[in-house]
This record gives C-alpha cells, sequence and structure tokens, in this order.
C-alpha cells in the first residue's frame, strides 16, 4: 500500500490537529482550553468532510463540461459546522471572561482550582 | 369502558378530597367516599356478566409493534380482588374519617389512598404484563406515601424507605421476569400467556424467570426472607395498616402467584420455591407473632403468617389447592381489616398498643370487645366463623401432598401447618384475653371507652360476615369463589364442599391438636417469649437492612469521591482516555483495516501546506502560554485549512473558514484584552507527561480513524442531490442547495443556533448584571485610532459590502451564499468598529442587532411557512425562470428569500457577539495581570 499520498496528509493533518487540541484543552487555564477547542473543531470538520473522501480539482458546481463532482454533503454539513463552531467559541469565550471577572481567577475549577 | 372507568376514576379522583377538605373533614371524607362508591357500584354492574362466566375486556392499543396495549379484564379473579379492594376501601374511609386527628391533614390522606386504590385496582384488572407492572410498581410508590404519612414520625419515615426499598426493588427483578416471560410466550397479552403454561414450562428460561417474578410476588407479599419490611410498615396510620395489609397491598404478591398460576405452576421447581417459602414463613410469623406486645406488630406478623399460608396452597399447584388459596384470601381480608381497625380503636381510645398494659378493656369497651372475638376466632379457625373452613380445607391439602420436601417423611409439611396452627390460635387468644379480659389496667394514657358509631360500623360489617360466611358458606362466598376459582385455574375447579362438618378425619384431628397446643402455648407464653427474648439468635431485620444501605451508601460516596475530585482537568483526562479506549479498541481486535484506498496522488504545494499546518497546530500546544502568540499561531491553522479546502474541491468551505478565521481572530483578541496576555506556569512535569501521552494518543486514534475511512471505498447518497441539484432546486451549487432546499430544516435550526449563542453572550456580558470588574461602554473618548486604518475601512466598506452580495446572488449557482455573504458583510463592518471605535460605527449603522436577528430567523421561518399556502410541506422550494426585456432570462426562487434570512442571522448573530464584547473595559486599568495574581 501507498503511504505518500493525500489521504495520508490529510489523516495526519487532522490527527495533529485533535492531539493539539487534546493537549490544550486538558490545561488549566481557560485560554488554552478555548484555543484547544478552536483546534478540535477544526480536526473534526475536516474529519467530516473527510469522510467524503478527497478530490482534487473539481467542485461541486452543476456544469456540462464537468467530468466528476466532489461529494457535496459533507460540504454543506462542514460550512454550517464551521459557523456553528464560530457561535459555540464565541459563546464560551464570554462565558469564560465572565467566570474570570466574577471568580477572579481563569482556573477551570475556579478559586482554589491552582491547588490541585 | 366500564373497566378503564373504574382504574381510572379513584386515580382521578383523588384530586377531590384533597380539593373538598377546604370545606371540611367531612366533605372530604364524603368526596373520597363517593369517588370510591361510584368505582363500586361500576364494577358491580358488572357482576351479572362476570357470574354467567363471561369476561368483560377493554383493549386499547398502545405500542402494537412490542405488543403493548393498555388492556384491562374482569375474569372471575380479577372481579373478586377488585370487589375486596373497593368494598374495604369504602370502609377504610369511613373509618379513617373518626380515626385521623384534626392535625391530620385529611385530605392528603384520602387523595393518597384513592391513588393507591386506583394503582391496585389497575394491577387486579390488568390483561397486559407490562400494564400489570406499571401498576404494580404505582402501588409501590403511593404506598409508600401512605405508609410514610405521618412524617414528622421517623419511625414512619424509615418504614416507608424500607418498604418502597423492598417492594420496588422485587418490582424490578420481576420486570425481567415478564419481559422474560414476554419473550417466551411471544405476548405480553395475559390472556394469552395464560394457555401457554406447557409451552413456558418447558422453556429453557424457565427457571430464571420464575425466580424473577417470584422475588417480585414474594416481596410482595412479604414472604420469607423479604418478611421484614411489614411490620416496620405499621408506623402508618391503622387505617392504612387495615387496608394495605389485609386486602391490598401484600395481596398482590398472592395475587401475582393466583393470576399466573396456568401458566407457571405445577413443576417441581415452583412447589419447592413456592411452598418451601410459604411455610417458612407461615411457620416462623406465627411463632413470631405470639412474642410481640405491640397490638399491631402481633397483628403484622400474623399477616405474614397468613400470607405464607396462601402461599403454601398455590405452590402445591393442584387446582383444588388453589381453590382453597382463593377461598381463604377472601377470608383473610374479611378478619385482618376487622382486627386492624379494632387494634386501631383501641389505640385510638386508650393510647396505647402495649399488651403488657392493656387488661380488662371488657368493661369500658363491650361492642369492640365482642367484634374483637369474633374476628380472633375467625382468624385462629373456630368452628362456625369464615377462618374455620379454610383453614380446615387447608389441612386436608396440606395431607394430600403430590410432591415431598425430605423423601421419605411425608409428614413434614403436615408437621409445620399445625404448628403454625397451634401458634396461630395462642396469639389470637392473646389478642383477645390478654387485651380484654383480666383484672382492669389502672394506668392507660387515657380512660377507655367504646369509640363513635362510624368506627364501630366497619368492624362490624367486615365481623358479621366473618360469622354469616362461616355459617352459610355455600350462600355467601360461594358464587364468588365459583368464578374467581375458575378464572384462577383456567378450568372449571374440581369437586369442593363448603360445608362445617367433613366427619372424623386428618384434618379434624390437625385442628383438635392445634387449639389444644395454642391453649397451652398461650398459657405458657412466657416461656415462649422469654426464650424469643433471650438465649434464642435472632437477628434484627431491621439492623442487618439499614447496616447493608449504609454500607452501599458508602460505597459509592467512596466511588465518587474516588473518581471525582472536583477536577474538571482530572473528568476530562478520564474522558478522553475512556474515548481512545474505545477509538483503538477496534483496531487492535482488527474490526477496522484499511482498505485499498483511491490514493490520490500529492503535490509539493499540498505537503508544505501540510507541513505548516501541523506545524502550526503543535506550535500552538506548545506556546499556548503566551497568548498572543499562540492565537497568531492557531489563526495559521485555520488559513492553511481554508488552503486546503480550496485544493480538495471545497470552494465554499474555504470561503466560509476563511472569514470565519477573521471573526474567531477579532473575537480573541477582544478577550485577551481582559484577559492576562502571559499564562502561568504550574503544570507539574508528571502532568505534562500525562497529556502529551493522551494527546499523541488521541492524536494517533484518530489518524488512525481517519485513515482507515479514507482508503475504503464509500458509498455516498450524494449521487441524489447532484442528479436533482438543477432540475429539482433551480440551482448549480449543489452545497448551496442542500444547504436552502434539499436540508434546509436542518440549516433553519442552525440559525436558530447561531442566533440563540448571539443573545445567550448578550445575556452574559450586559443582561445578567455586570461583574464589578467591568464596566460596559465605549472608550471612544480615551483612544486615537489610526488615521491610515480609518481611511481605508471606509473606503474598503462599499467594496466589501459589493463582494458580499455578489458572493449572495450567485451563491445559488456558484460558491458563495447567505452564509458567506453574511460573515464577509460581518467582516466588513467589523473592520468599521475596530478602525473606528463603537461609538462613531453604532450612529451611523445599525444599532439593533436584537430586532436583525428575529428579523433573520423569521424571515426563513416565512419562506419554509409559505409553502403550507401553496399546500406543500414546511419549507418546500420553489423557482422558475422569467424573460425581461434588457436584462434577459433570469431566475427567481424561494430559496433566495430563505437566504436572504440565514444571510441576516449571520451578520446581526456575528456582530451581536463581538460588538458587544468590544464594549466591555475593565474597571481598573491595571486589572487584567493584578486578578489573576494568585495563578
Amino acid at each position: 500500500m501507498d503511504f505518500l499520498v493525500m489521504e495520508m496528509l490529510v489523516a495526519t493533518g487532522v490527527g495533529a490537529m485533535a492531539g493539539a487540541g487534546v493537549y490544550l484543552v486538558l490545561r488549566a487555564r481557560t485560554y488554552s482550553v478555548i484555543l484547544g477547542l478552536a483546534l478540535l473543531g477544526y480536526a473534526a470538520n475536516t474529519f467530516l468532510f473527510a469522510s467524503g473522501r478527497l478530490s482534487v480539482g473539481l467542485a461541486p458546481v452543476i456544469s456540462d463540461d464537468a467530468l466528476a463532482y466532489p461529494d457535496p454533503l459533507p460540504q454543506a454539513l462542514v460550512l454550517t459546522a464551521i459557523v456553528i463552531g464560530f457561535a459555540m467559541i464565541a459563546f464560551a469565550v464570554v462565558l469564560m471572561l465572565r467566570a474570570h471577572a466574577d471568580l477572579g481567577t481563569d482556573h477551570v475549577d475556579g478559586p482554589g482550582g491552582a491547588g490541585r | 369502558m366500564t373497566l378503564l372507568l373504574i382504574v381510572l376514576l379513584p386515580l382521578v379522583g383523588a384530586l377531590l378530597p384533597a380539593w373538598f377538605i377546604r370545606w371540611g373533614r367531612n366533605q372530604s371524607a364524603l368526596a373520597a367516599g363517593v369517588v370510591t362508591g361510584t368505582a363500586f357500584a361500576l364494577l358491580l354492574s358488572l357482576s351479572s356478566s362476570v357470574f354467567a362466566g363471561e369476561v368483560p375486556r377493554a383493549d386499547w392499543t398502545w405500542m402494537s409493534s412490542i405488543g403493548l396495549s393498555l388492556a384491562f379484564m374482569a375474569d372471575g379473579l380479577g372481579y373478586l380482588f377488585a370487589f375486596l379492594i373497593l368494598g374495604i376501601g369504602l370502609l377504610v374511609v369511613l373509618y379513617a374519617r373518626y380515626y385521623l386527628s384534626e392535625k391530620d391533614p385529611m385530605g392528603r390522606f384520602y387523595a393518597y389512598l384513592l391513588l393507591f386504590m386506583g394503582a391496585m385496582l389497575g394491577v387486579v384488572l390488568a390483561d397486559n404484563l407490562i400494564v400489570l407492572l406499571v401498576f404494580w410498581e404505582l402501588t409501590s410508590l403511593t404506598s409508600f406515601l401512605l405508609i410514610g404519612y405521618w412524617k414528622h414520625l421517623p419511625e414512619g419515615r424509615q418504614g416507608a424507605r424500607m418498604a418502597l426499598v423492598v417492594t420496588g426493588g422485587g418490582g424490578l427483578a420481576m420486570l425481567a421476569g415478564f419481559i422474560l416471560l414476554g419473550n417466551i410466550a411471544g405476548t405480553y397479552q395475559l390472556s394469552e400467556i395464560l394457555q401457554m403454561g406447557e409451552v413456558i414450562q418447558a422453556h429453557d428460561l424457565y427457571a430464571p424467570m420464575l425466580v424473577l417474578v417470584l422475588i417480585g410476588a414474594f416481596t410482595k407479599s412479604a414472604q420469607f426472607p423479604f418478611h421484614f419490611w411489614l411490620p416496620h410498615a405499621m408506623a402508618a396510620p391503622t387505617p392504612v395498616s387495615a387496608y394495605l395489609h389485609s386486602a391490598t397491598m401484600v395481596k398482590a404478591g398472592v395475587f401475582l402467584l393466583a393470576r399466573l398460576f396456568p401458566a407457571l405452576s405445577g413443576t417441581e421447581l415452583w412447589f419447592f420455591l413456592v411452598t418451601g417459602a410459604g411455610a417458612a414463613t407461615l411457620l416462623f410469623a406465627a411463632y413470631v407473632a405470639l412474642t410481640k406486645h405491640d397490638l399491631k406488630g402481633l397483628l403484622a406478623y400474623s399477616t405474614v403468617s397468613h400470607l405464607g399460608m396462601i402461599t403454601v396452597l398455590f405452590g402445591i399447584g393442584t387446582a383444588a389447592a388453589a381453590v382453597v388459596g382463593i377461598f381463604h384470601i377472601m377470608n383473610h381480608a374479611a378478619f385482618k381489616a376487622s382486627l386492624f381497625m379494632n387494634a386501631g380503636i383501641v389505640d385510638h381510645e386508650t393510647g396505647t398498643r402495649d399488651i403488657r398494659r392493656l387488661s380488662g378493656l371488657w368493661a369500658a369497651m363491650p361492642i369492640t370487645g365482642v367484634l374483637a372475638i369474633i374476628a380472633a376466632a375467625a382468624m385462629a379457625g373456630v368452628p362456625l366463623f369464615n377462618g374455620f373452613l379454610s383453614k380446615e380445607m387447608f389441612f386436608e391439602q396440606a395431607w394430600a401432598l403430590e410432591y415431598q420436601f425430605v423423601e421419605g417423611v411425608p409428614w413434614l409439611l403436615p408437621a409445620i401447618v399445625t404448628l403454625a396452627a397451634l401458634f396461630s390460635v395462642a396469639y389470637s387468644i392473646r389478642l383477645v384475653w390478654s387485651v380484654f379480659f383480666g383484672p382492669q389496667a389502672e394506668d392507660l394514657p387515657k380512660p377507655p371507652h367504646d369509640p363513635p358509631f362510624g368506627m364501630l360500623l366497619p368492624v362490624g360489617i367486615l365481623a358479621a360476615l366473618c360469622i354469616v360466611v362461616g355459617i352459610v358458606p355455600v350462600l355467601v362466598a360461594g358464587p364468588m369463589l365459583a368464578v374467581a376459582a375458575t378464572a384462577t385455574i383456567g378450568i372449571a375447579p374440581p369437586e369442593y364442599s363448603l360445608t362445617l362438618w367433613h366427619g372424623f378425619n386428618i384434618p379434624l384431628l390437625m385442628t383438635a391438636l392445634a387449639f389444644v397446643g395454642g391453649i397451652v402455648a398461650y398459657w405458657k407464653r412466657w416461656a415462649i417469649i422469654g426464650l424469643h427474648e433471650g438465649p434464642l439468635p435472632f437477628p434484627e431485620a431491621k439492623r442487618i437492612f439499614d447496616g447493608t444501605i449504609d454500607r452501599l451508601a458508602a460505597f459509592s460516596h467512596g466511588t465518587t469521591a474516588a473518581l471525582e475530585n472536583g477536577s474538571l482537568q482530572r473528568y476530562l483526562a478520564l474522558l478522553v482516555g475512556a474515548a481512545v479506549v474505545a477509538m483503538g479498541w477496534p483496531f487492535l481486535t482488527g474490526s477496522w483495516s484499511a482498505g485499498p484506498g483511491p490514493g490520490t496522488p500529492l503535490d509539493g504545494m499540498s505537503l508544505v501546506v501540510w507541513a505548516i499546518l501541523v506545524g502550526a497546530a503543535v506550535a500552538t500546544a506548545a506556546l499556548h502560554r503566551r497568548r498572543i502568540l499562540a492565537l497568531v499561531v492557531v489563526s495559521v491553522v485555520g488559513l492553511m485549512l481554508a488552503l486546503a479546502f480550496v485544493h480538495l474541491s471545497a470552494p465554499d468551505l474555504a470561503l466560509t473558514q476563511l472569514s470565519v478565521e477573521v471573526v474567531t481572530v477579532v473575537l480573541l483578541l477582544l478577550a485577551l484584552h481582559l484577559l492576562p496576555k502571559e499564562g502561568p506556569s504550574e503544570d507539574s512535569i508528571g502532568r505534562k507527561a500525562r497529556d502529551v501521552g493522551l494527546a499523541v494518543a488521541a492524536g494517533c486514534a484518530v489518524t488512525a480513524m481517519a485513515w482507515v475511512i479514507l482508503t475504503n471505498p464509500v458509498d455516498t447518497i450524494s449521487g441524489f442531490h447532484l442528479a436533482e441539484s438543477y432540475p429539482g432546486g433551480g440551482g448549480t451549487n449543489v452545497v448551496n442547495v442542500i444547504l436552502v432546499d434539499f436540508r434546509g430544516f436542518d440549516t433553519f435550526g442552525e440559525i436558530i443556533v447561531l442566533a440563540i449563542a448571539g443573545l445567550g453572550i448578550y445575556a452574559m456580558i450586559d443582561a445578567l448584571g455586570v461583574p464589578d470588574r467591568w464596566k460596559i461602554g465605549s472608550p471612544d473618548d480615551e483612544v486615537r485610532y489610526p488615521l491610515l486604518l480609518t481611511v481605508i475601512t471606509r473606503l474598503l466598506l462599499p467594496l466589501a459590502l459589493l463582494v458580499s452580495m455578489y458572493l449572495f446572488l450567485r451563491g445559488h449557482n456558484q460558491p458563495g451564499g447567505g452564509f458567506i455573504a453574511g460573515l464577509v458583510t460581518a467582516v466588513a463592518l467589523i473592520l468599521q468598529y475596530v478602525a473606528s471605535g463603537i461609538g462613531w460605527t453604532t450612529d451611523r449603522f445599525v444599532r439593533d442587532y436584537h430586532g436583525a436577528i428575529a428579523l433573520g430567523v423569521l424571515a426563513a421561518g416565512a419562506t419554509g411557512l409559505g409553502a403550507w399556502l401553496f399546500g406543500y410541506p414546511f419549507l418546500t422550494g420553489w423557482f422558475d425562470y422569467f424573460e425581461l426585456p434588457i436584462i434577459g432570462e433570469f431566475e427567481l426562487a424561494s430559496a433566495v428569500l430563505f437566504d436572504i434570512g440565514v444571510y441576516l442571522t449571520v451578520v446581526a448573530g456575528v456582530l451581536l457577539m463581538l460588538v458587544n464584547m468590544g464594549k466591555i473595559r475593565n474597571a481598573s486599568a491595571a486589572a487584567p495581570d493584578a486578578a489573576d495574581g494568585e495563578g
């Protein structure tokens, strides 16, 4: 089996983003967790997109001279996922700010969390 | 219909007494009485058909696919039980009116009582196993309320809890048993199951099913070793005890034995389990009853003992024994309800239930005394009383056994039975003689006298029944017994004779032995009690139960504390670890493996993009404490992703990713304004190593999964979307057509999520009260905006809006659409905020983003609703082509309207989020870094 293909790049890219995201969401400060969420979001979106398999140089636009089309369904799903992902990040960011303002700390476990 | 009414009336009518109590206690009691009486009358209206051998039914299909229907039937057995439940219920309602004191909340009492009554009726009239089970559990719940009615008494609460745990737990075992039974029989319909006895008993799963069902029956009917909850339930008010422990709650268990008799009985296993448990209970409880000094305690153990006797009868498994079992259910209900009420009267009028303190009440309470003698005589089995008949028949059955417990000892069961009867005689004498005769007690808390008529009447009616049935059984109880027995056995019952005199035979001898021995045992009772309280080791069930519960609770606390120490980091690590294991498992077991793969060829540019993306992702993790830098690096990941989408044939995604990246960076920059710019260095090496390990494992697992998916062939449903996009949806950009047409409902939901997130952010910042550390407002007067940026963005704005209009309008046919255009517009407007300040921008553009969000969602929704006007389902798309001079042919599509809604929601949602965040200032200039000093 040939490993030097586009599929391998996508798989490892998704894995790298997911791994970095996991490391970040395990950190103790809310800001790092948000960065981790963003990376996990990228990974999830790319993964979902890849479930339609890869194609290069095509477009999901109907035309008479197109020979083939990429799978449009994962693209549609991922498009909304990107926008919703942004909304989620924004919500989490404001939650983080609010927690920081109310609790006086940005530790995920709140005041006293730094001791654990 | 009548059947359904009988069950529903008490359940719904439970509201009435609770409501009528505002007009007084009599009104409340009357309401309860009317409800019960009406249900009783409805039941009696079925009499003629039941006695003619018909089975009134009611059936409403509920979920036919799993054989569930709300089915009721009133065969003889159900009718008999419903008769007992409603008849004795009526007497209890009357009795409780006088028993409860002014302080007791009577409305609530009657409400609980009626709820319980309805639940019991559901159990005995159900024609479907699952329906039966639902009502069965309802009786556990409602009896919990009744037993714990005096919630100021700790014994009441504890007794209620114990009853709920034991009977509710038994109900769970029974649920498992019923599911097995339903699977074995292939139906949950009781009347069908009862026809399938042979099939069921030949099945491999018969034994486990039987054990589970019997656990349910035994816990409910307080059979050994589950008997211990019943005496503790005596903390309930006496009307409750009289009701629950004579005719209803505890009889549900033996009802189940009778109900399933044709289907389950007759095997050796059935005999050993049922008769064994019954015999142990019968003897043991009769002995304990004699040693109890509390009137109700004595009656409680006597109840347990009599239930054991009924269980023995059903366990014997012959039709003749089952007939006797049914007969004793009737008789026991009458004399035990009467005795409980009697004990309640004594308690009520003297202030104590302690047999050692009570003595010589006859002089003060002659009527109560007479009624007590009658009922106790029935309980002891004195001739001319109803208990004698069933007890005599019981002896006969115990003598004529088919199986034997111990080979070669055929007299074992008859001996146990006789011994138990002996104790039964002894405690019956104690109940009457020690209380009503002998020297008059001097130190009673209250001067005793006969109670009001309303309390005596129910006792009197039941006592009268004991005598009448005892003298002319065929006339009074004969027809009811005949139909109930027929329904229980499933065929016409064998010959039996309800007569007083059967001649000199072995049962008579057993009776004589029991009476002589019983009198001796009563005479020597203090020796027995001394033995019981002294040298004989006797496990205290309550202590064992409480200890078990405490240990279970301690175990749960320990487990919880070990897993949860309050650290979210730890939970997340456990979660990720579990996810990695779950993801890795299919690879290790070989159920997932890589396929041949299409092998899309690589090119140099892709490699470069990949290297930057992976490097930036890793760098983000490594640099996360230097927050601004980490933000820059993470946005590199996003940009590389956008490039990847371009290359991988997803222009729409690339556009979306690019514009979302911009707003995300603005968002996080705004957040960093309020947070420390530098994260503290606090993680230990061990913690870092653990997390790196988890991250690498997760990354590898995701990579492996993606690789497996990408190299295996795909079976997509997108062929439909590609084929129908233009002819059906009127657009050539399939992604956009999917969003606004094929899956428009999804998109509709998603913009609502966006709107809610925007409003939630607004609420957290402004509407829920501003934290002390913040102040909300425009900083325009403090800040000087860079002139160059201001000028350029103002020039760019119309251009950017034009681009977004273009993306929007072509979106149906070329990459673009409402989402992307909305994001581009939002970016253009945010640039104005960044470059010129909130004050300036707000003055010149939209102020009311809430309204715009609402407008967007409404526009999209209205487009969907519009389809209804033309008789199509929600969100059906419409389009057509028109010809105009000069412009030429153009398309009009309802999807455009929908996309406008999407566009508006996206623009307003994004701006609502960012603009509100931009308004937050730190209350003190030095706050952000100082505030986090402890970290």
